[in-house]
């Protein structure tokens, strides 16, 4: 039988996928971020737009420098680096200079992810590691908060965090920390817009709620312990880094665990880690810190919450 | 069934797609010719008993069964044999087929007759004599599954009428149009393997299926008509014994080992009708669809049809084929060629334009862990990609990437496109010729 026989594609099942690629996640990340951004340049000015475009510009230049040096393919396409500009940009105050955004950034590109493998393959999250790393290197500008522009009887303040570990100053009022009235860095004092972009990462099932979950609740429960009062532990969830941190940086896919049961692991550890740093530490804050140390254990982590599998025997 | 949060199964939701639902079957006129591998069911080549220039009718023996795990062919068209030849199959082996060109009749064999069944080792005879093999796709030869030296060991009979695969409709369409086929089926069987209850598992994407069967066995408490969620995998055989029975198939055992039988819905209405009728395994019902398919429908076909004629019959293609699927889109075998005939397990073929088809370029895992959080069987793809890529083979052992069934969801989920499934076949294999070499070396 003679018939006109058509060029067939023959490929390995299946044959169709959900849709969802990296680039599509990313972009959710960027979305959900934007409020967060947004509430930045409106508390600390429009200098915090500027900071966050260089860190991004430094991270997405970065990137395509490496992959050019080491004749690798394109991935800024992924747009995982302007995840990664876009997140340390937030974590950063509004006052800094841009010399050290660029060291911070070129630090969490090149350093931190491209020269672990890129994409995937980091072990620390490139955002944490380079707060850490700036808040190490240029303490002064990290550490001058800027003052808020539009509360009127707001003085430009200390961190409510440093107020708490004594430093001269009154902690903000709950509706002003929610909205993000605070000394902070640019991204991380207005939990309403952070809320805002943590229930939409979970609507778009980018991210579950176990990390977040699990991290500002134990940082709630620990605080309340701590400090004997749940006024007192809600300043804490408020305060620092922590829902930044908890709903962006520790649901970071590539440097933290991937079942859920060690998602809770990984967070609980956060989040214990976080209140010792703060009650203890020298340093007022501890999100980033432990996010950066819970990387570390996310290989273990990983190991002992394995599922058995079905039906698996031992060999 | 009391489960706890952890232990129930994971699983993708897949598209259903079950646009040919509502269609009834059509019958196909017998095409021009007919192609027939000897290689349509897991194991041996069944051997041709036939050559050029035999008269043949439908329903008469042209193949016999090669072993023990093998079955018997049949012709499905009447006419003339013009030859027995080898073909390459689509998954790349060469096997004889036996070619028949059609007289266009369809006179049916005299020499038909019903089996006479007094036990269950006449059952099993009379389905191995019927050619009949597991149809929901694995082609696993069915007699086989009924060779039970302990008639005690049989405490569950587990129907699966899950269909779980996006487009395909033909067993949907089995249990609407066939019900009393499986009904006696279903009954009869029960007689011989005397089990403490029967399941029929059907996702609940199929109410009017489940209703149809339920109407059917409402008189019997113990024969169960189970709607599960429309959650792929569920018509996966360990997926399915768990979610009815709750009983976990262990490595490297069957199903029978934990006391179950289990059987598609399709395989138990033929296996019924040839107990009725005496006529074998010769015809399929398979779903046509996908994008490039311009009428699709449930087709009752002759097997070894081609797959251009089917496509033929179906109205052709509004837009040109990309890719062609025997099965779902989850599971099935792209084919190289439209010459590729409609074989025995053959349940559905898809053709799909140049948009559907389009090659997705994998990126690097972001370990969102997507495929651990839905693998029904509980792996780890990127720990066996990790153990494969390395080369180590005990690592793959310990990964249990033998107990992976290809089902797909973790491709399905991948935002980075990685070829998971592929990766697991490689792996298998290598594990497979390693554990072949290990074992040679010892003797």
């Amino acid at each position: 039988m003679e018939q006109k026989d058509p060029k067939l594609i023959v490929s390995v099942s299946p044959h169709i996928s959900s849709g969802r690629t990296t680039r599509g996640i990313m972009l959710d990340v960027i979305i959900a971020l934007l409020p967060a951004l947004a509430a930045g340049a409106v508390i600390f000015g429009l200098r915090s737009l500027l900071i966050v475009a260089v860190s991004i510009a430094v991270c997405v230049a970065g990137e395509t420098l490496f992959n050019l040096i080491t004749k690798r393919p394109h991935t800024v396409g992924d747009l995982s680096a302007v995840v990664t500009g876009l997140i340390l940009g937030l974590n950063l105050p509004a006052s800094i200079g841009v010399y050290p955004v660029v060291i911070g950034s070129l630090f969490a590109i090149i350093v931190i992810k491209c020269l672990f493998g890129g994409l995937g393959k980091n072990f620390a999250n490139p955002a944490a590691a380079a707060r850490v790393m700036m808040l190490l290197a240029f303490t002064d500008a990290m550490a001058s908060t800027a003052p808020i522009k539009i509360a009127a009887d707001a003085v430009a303040s200390p961190t409510p965090l440093a107020v708490m570990k004594g430093a001269e100053g009154a902690i903000p009022k709950i509706t002003d920390m929610l909205l993000g009235l605070r000394g902070g860095a640019l991204g991380e004092t207005c939990a309403i817009a952070l809320l805002l972009g943590g229930v939409y990462l979970i609507i778009r099932k980018v991210i579950t709620w176990h990390t977040p979950v699990v991290f500002i609740g134990t940082v709630f429960l620990l605080s309340w312990a701590i400090y004997g009062s749940a006024g007192a532990a809600l300043v804490q969830v408020l305060s620092g880094g922590l829902l930044l941190g908890a709903i962006f940086m520790a649901t970071d896919y590539v440097t933290t665990p991937t079942s859920n049961l060690g998602k809770c692991v990984f967070a609980l550890g956060c989040g214990l880690l976080t209140v010792i740093i703060r009650k203890f530490g020298s340093y007022p804050e501890g999100v980033s810190f432990s996010i950066l140390l819970m990387n570390l254990f996310t290989n273990y982590i990983d190991k002992a919450t394995k599922r058995k599998p079905l039906g698996g025997v031992k060999a | 069934m009391a489960k706890g949060l952890f232990s129930s199964l994971k699983g993708v939701h897949v598209p259903h797609r079950k646009n040919t639902a509502l269609m009834e079957t059509v019958v196909m006129p017998p095409p021009k010719s007919v192609v027939i591998p000897t290689v349509m069911h897991i194991g041996a080549p069944a051997k041709p008993i036939v050559k050029a220039g035999d008269k043949v009718a439908v329903g008469q023996l042209i193949a016999e069964s090669g072993g023990f795990v093998s079955a018997p062919i049949h012709a499905s068209v009447s006419g003339v044999v013009k030859k027995v030849e080898e073909i390459t199959l689509s998954n790349g082996r060469n096997a004889p087929a036996i070619i028949i060109e059609s007289d266009g009749e369809m006179t049916v064999y005299e020499g038909l007759a019903k089996p006479e069944i007094n036990s269950l080792a006449d059952l099993a005879e009379a389905i191995r004599a019927s050619g009949i093999v597991g149809l929901g796709g694995a082609g696993f030869p069915t007699s086989v599954k009924l060779a039970i030296k302990d008639i005690e060991q049989a405490e569950y009979f587990v129907i699966n009428g899950a269909e779980c695969e996006p487009y395909i409709t033909s067993d949907t369409r089995t249990m609407l149009e066939h019900s009393d086929l499986i009904e006696r089926g279903v009954r009869r069987i029960s007689e011989y393997l005397k089990p403490k209850a029967v399941y029929i598992g059907i996702e609940n994407n199929k109410p009017k299926s489940v209703a149809k069967l339920k109407q059917v066995f409402a008189d019997d408490p113990t024969i169960i008509v189970k709607a599960l969620p429309s959650m792929y995998p569920q018509g996966g055989e360990k997926v399915l014994i768990y979610n009815t029975t709750g009983r976990i198939v262990p490595e490297g055992k069957l199903p029978l080992d934990v006391g179950v039988v289990i059987m598609n819905v399709t395989t138990l209405a033929n296996i019924e009708r040839y107990i009725e009728t005496g006529m074998p395994l010769v015809e399929k019902v398979v779903t046509v669809d996908g994008s490039a398919v311009k009428n699709p429908m449930n087709v009752a076909v002759p097997i070894g049809t081609r797959l251009g004629d089917v496509f033929e019959f179906c109205g052709g293609f509004k837009s040109a084929p990309a890719k062609v699927l025997y099965g779902g889109p989850m599971m099935g075998t792209a084919v190289p060629s439209l010459e590729a005939p409609i074989l025995k397990n053959t349940n559905a073929i898809l053709a799909f334009d140049e948009h559907d088809a389009a090659y997705k370029e994998a990126t690097p895992c972001l370990r969102c862990g997507n495929c651990v959080n839905h693998c029904p069987m509980r792996l780890d793809p990127p720990a066996i990609a990790k153990a494969y890529n390395s080369g180590n083979m005990e690592a793959l052992v310990k990964q249990k990437v033998n107990l992976c069934m290809e089902c797909g969801a973790c491709a399905f989920v991948c935002p980075a496109h990685q070829p998971i499934v592929q990766r697991h076949k490689l792996a298998k294999a290598a594990l497979r010729d390693w554990q072949n070499s290990q074992k040679g070396g010892k003797a």
